[in-house]
């Protein structure tokens, strides 16, 4: 038998978080470091996941099914295919990242805090490659848990409103989702996705039951839509990232949003595809909001956390966007296939560039938030003398947020753009205001205010510059921006062979 | 079938006859004041009879002329029930201690329910019914009232004898009812003579005997309009005594609704059904809304008692015949009730924990709890996380059981009533979380220390929960005998 590598690497966090209870409170160092070792293991996994898949062949790989609950008919099958392996690499890069931060930024209940992170890995690994529902469905709501409990309990002025919030809103998603889980169940017989996308993706049952798979695809959109999230659904984000510790942040926004994401490429589009292809307008018009309305919030917030926490919904408008014109193609035939295709690389390479660019964002805030105890974009400005290797980082970072060519962002606005304006063109040149609104604020609000101008030497003459440790902490992301921005295609190789085969099995 | 069968049979029943009059004997003969023995005597034999019933596993007799069966839904029923009262007792011993100098007679009635119960889950005579419930009503009546010297438990008892009097006499005139039209109280002879062709006129006599049956079983299981009783009983009642109600009485009552309906009454299952489907949404949904205005936590885990009873109502309405389907409403509930029971009695040991060191049930008093004592603090979010129905505990299974059947029956109504109050259900048990973690405790608050018995109890509960939610196969096995109870359908 082949090594169970992801097994391995999802259960490794939870088996660390387990063994390090043995670990007395009081002895904080060790148990940061720790942490952060445990957390290592399934990024070198990840890294050897990446490596060792088989592009070529593409399709599930890695696979392992078990017998789980035999008399309900689920397994304790795993599998990862071109879109799941960058976002498990995803998964294991931030985790990795946001822990070390802490090391140095978390001081209070340090025992639990980092506990609480390792299960959280797990859950959102176990996501990423579950093929199974009630599989899927259990990491779904594992990683539920841990945030709340990370935002209520070590957030900011009002963490306790955000934290319910958010729990909230993602637990109504779910519980839809478990019926419509249920409803597939009895139409296949099988909790497995796989066999659901076989049998009930391609047996095109959506006329003859109009109703019912209406709600079943509007119960799992719900589910998804919250998580990403979608106009009108996204209240919960600006409170939750906003009052979430900065790893919280990061993790919210590099990876629990893209779990929504995924959910619309593993699960919606392959087992509903008629239906998504009937309600795409809708979804694309809510994209389409997502992303204007989502940047013109932006422009107008003063804390610089809110402003990121926004320019998410704004970003993952374009995932939505790139999902919905492939849903639009299915009407169209072969035709458009190729865009198609497009459109979801695009999406899903978005998924990935997010994660990374916006994972750095929040480290930033986090990083002029320790010394300036303030993100009030007005009291700052001319920081950019002061603090000139922050400056640099926060422009790189930056630019690569406004898909800047060069840097990873905008390969990913591209591809969405160029796949959707071959399918629905309308959806795209509106979409394609939000372009400009991202470049308005990130330079207005952000660089202007934050680095441009006259500078209070009085207020801000003692802050310090980038420490080692959070130097640390960017350099990666940084290499990804660049290294993806000049070179994509590696990642674009991966997400290709999953596209692809997601269209061709659909037509 | 000879004396020796039955008393095999009844062994169960016997040995717990013979431990309480055991305790009461030796209650006599020991002079001391502090009779430690008695917990454990009554423990032994309530394990002992566990073990016995266990024996019987896949047995299908009746005997006593119909009056009892022993089947496999009797021996699932018959777990659920002395596990429930077996754990009771250990989360009385350090509670009762300081409370009353007359704990031996209280072990000796917490047996005598347990026994009464397991008559319950056996009966299949409308006769014994009315008796095993009665006796199971009158004993409970003065577990509730027990420490006489509290007001408040006073009241309780007051109350909960008042509606238990009032519904059982309306249960019994529903079952003279049935009685007069069929001229049987056996459930099978019952079943039998509706089947044979019912008379219009006698239709309209069974449709208001099957609500009053209704009145007495909704008021042992909590549900709404029948379920008055149950906040202020279980505010008033020895935490215990109230632990013990919302999980073993409970069960028994579901038993008895579940053989009497699907085994007396089969003709009738769409006018049932219908009457409990309709129950089911208000008693959740009521349940749920007055819940969230706690803030004492045994009222607020009594509303939560209530809410619970409604999801279980969703099994036994959308019933399935189905024999490839894992889903068939009987064993949805059957497995919701072993979750409900890890599940909730975890919860009132933390709640019982809190009050015999601080000598409050406030929800606000256990701010920062995590700080003050995390072995507790940590299990009780893994309780109250099984309550809402999270994954990987065992309230996940029983919710995910209950919502199956009904999506498999096209009740999409029930379901997503369901759903809707699971997520209402939320607030007010992440609102506990919100105190246990999030609120800093107060100046000077020491760790809270948790007696060996209620370890114990911890230590089960905990395991039972994850292990139900992680791996809920065996247990699926447990409820096999829901088929035996549909073929009569």
């Amino acid at each position: 038998m082949n090594f169970p590598i992801l097994t391995v690497i999802t259960f490794v966090p939870v088996i660390g978080a387990i063994v390090g209870l043995l670990i007395p409170k009081e002895q904080e160092k060790t148990i940061k470091w720790y942490s952060v070792a445990v957390s290592l293991i399934p990024l070198v996994l990840s890294i050897i996941l990446w490596v060792t898949y088989d592009s070529a062949a593409g399709g599930m790989q890695f696979v392992e099914k078990a017998p789980w609950i035999p008399a309900l008919g689920a397994t304790y099958h795993v599998g990862a295919d071109g879109i799941s392996v960058p976002m498990i690499f995803l998964t294991a890069l931030l985790t990795t990242l946001s822990l070390f931060y802490s090391a140095y930024t978390i001081h209070t209940r340090v025992k639990e805090y980092f506990l609480l992170f390792l299960l959280l890995e797990t859950g959102m690994f176990g996501v990423f490659v579950a093929l199974d529902f009630v599989l899927f469905y259990v990491f779904w709501e594992v990683g539920l848990v841990p945030m709340y409990l990370l935002i209520g309990i070590w957030g900011g002025q009002n963490r306790l409103y955000a934290a319910i919030k958010f729990f909230i809103y993602t637990l109504v998603g779910s519980v839809a989702m478990l019926l419509a889980i249920l409803y597939i169940y009895f139409n296949v017989g099988s909790f497995d996705i796989l066999e659901a996308t076989a049998r009930f993706g391609q047996a095109r049952p959506f006329m003859q039951n109009f109703t019912a798979v209406s709600l079943a695809f509007w119960a799992f959109f719900l589910a998804f839509a919250i998580k990403v999230p979608s106009f009108p659904f996204h209240t919960w984000l600006p409170d939750a990232h906003t009052e979430a510790p900065t790893a919280g942040s990061v993790i919210l926004a590099g990876i629990l949003l893209k779990l929504g994401a995924y959910g619309f490429l593993r699960i919606v589009l392959p087992i509903f595809p008629e239906a998504f292809s009937y309600y795409a307008p809708v979804v694309g018009v809510l994209a389409v909001i997502s992303i204007v309305y989502g940047a013109l919030v932006c422009m107008a917030q003063w804390d610089l956390k809110r402003l990121i926490a926004y320019s998410s919904v704004s970003h993952m408008g374009y995932v939505m966007l790139g999902l919905a014109a492939a849903a639009a193609s299915l009407a169209r035939g072969e035709v458009v296939t190729n865009s198609a295709a497009m459109a979801l690389n695009g999406a899903a390479l978005q998924m990935f560039n997010h994660g990374v660019i916006t994972g750095g964002l929040f480290f930033l805030v986090g990083v002029i938030y320790e010394r300036a105890h303030t993100r009030d974009l007005k009291v700052f400005g001319g920081l950019g003398a002061k603090l000139p290797y922050y400056y640099g980082i926060m422009a790189v970072t930056g630019f690569a947020s406004l898909g800047l060519p060069g840097l990873a962002g905008f390969w990913s606005e591209f591809f969405v753009f160029r796949g959707t304006f071959a399918i629905i063109p309308i959806y795209a040149v509106i979409g394609v205001l939000g372009v400009i609104f991202t470049a308005a604020y990130i330079l207005w609000k952000i660089i202007q205010f934050m680095f441009l101008g006259p500078f209070n030497a009085e207020r801000w003459g003692k802050l310090t510059d980038m420490e080692l440790f959070e130097k640390v902490t960017m350099w990666p992301l940084i290499i990804f921006m660049v290294l993806f921005g000049i070179y994509p295609t590696p990642i674009l190789n991966l997400f290709n062979t999953a596209t692809t085969a997601l269209m061709g099995g659909l037509l | 079938m000879t004396l020796a069968q039955i008393i095999e049979l009844l062994l169960p029943q016997l040995i717990l006859l013979i431990t309480v009059l055991a305790i009461f004997i030796a209650d006599l003969a020991d002079t001391r004041k502090e009779k430690g023995w008695a917990p454990y005597l009554a423990l032994a034999g309530i394990l002992a009879a566990l073990i016995t019933s266990s024996l019987h596993w896949g047995r299908e007799v009746s005997f006593l002329g119909n009056m009892m069966r022993v089947d496999r839904f009797s021996v699932f029923f018959n777990g659920v029930v002395l596990a429930a009262s077996a754990l009771s007792v250990l989360l009385a011993i350090s509670y009762m201690r300081p409370r009353t100098p007359y704990r031996a007679e209280f072990y000796a009635l917490l047996t005598v329910v347990a026994l009464a119960m397991t008559l319950a889950a056996g009966a299949s005579n409308i006769l014994m019914i009315y008796l095993a419930m009665e006796s199971i009503s009158i004993t409970s009546y003065i577990l509730v009232g027990y420490l006489r010297q509290d007001a408040k438990a006073n009241e309780a008892a007051i109350k909960y004898f008042l509606y238990g009097a009032a519904t059982s006499a309306m249960m019994l005139y529903g079952m003279s009812l049935l009685f007069g039209i069929s001229g049987t109280l056996d459930l099978t002879g019952l079943a039998d003579f509706f089947r044979a062709g019912v008379p219009e006129a006698s239709r309209w006599i069974a449709f208001p005997a099957m609500v009053l049956l209704l009145a007495g079983f909704g008021f042992k299981t909590a549900l709404v309009p029948f379920h008055q009783w149950s906040p202020d009983t279980y505010e008033g009642a020895p935490t215990p005594v109230t632990a013990f109600l919302s999980v073993g009485p409970k069960a028994a009552g579901f038993a008895i609704l579940m053989r009497v309906f699907i085994t007396g009454l089969p003709r009738f299952y769409t006018d049932w059904a219908a009457l409990l489907a309709g129950i089911s949404i208000v008693t959740m949904t009521l349940g749920n809304l007055v819940a969230l205005r706690q803030s004492n936590i045994k009222r607020m885990l009594a509303y939560s008692s209530i809410a619970h009873a409604g999801y279980i109502l969703i099994g036994v309405v959308c019933l399935s015949l189905s024999t490839t389907s894992p889903f068939n409403g009987v064993n949805s509930a059957m497995i919701y009730l072993l979750a409900y029971l890890f599940t909730n009695v975890g919860a009132f040991l933390t709640v019982i924990a809190f009050e015999e060191a601080t000598g409050s049930t406030t929800i606000a008093d256990y701010a920062g709890l995590m700080k003050r004592s995390p072995w507790l603090a940590v299990p009780m979010l893994v309780f109250l996380l099984s309550l809402t129905g999270i994954p990987s505990t065992g309230g996940f299974i029983g919710k995910l059981f209950v919502f199956g059947s009904a999506i498999q029956v096209q009740f999409y109504l029930l379901a997503i009533v369901g759903i809707i109050n699971s997520a209402i259900a939320a607030f007010y048990y992440l609102n506990v979380v919100r105190y246990i973690f999030f609120t800093p405790a107060p100046e000077q608050a020491g760790p809270v220390p948790v007696p060996r018995p209620l370890r114990w109890v911890l230590a089960i509960c905990l395991i039972m929960t994850f292990f139900i939610g992680l791996y809920p196969q065996p247990f699926m096995q447990l409820t096999t005998g829901s088929a035996s109870l549909l073929a009569s359908l």
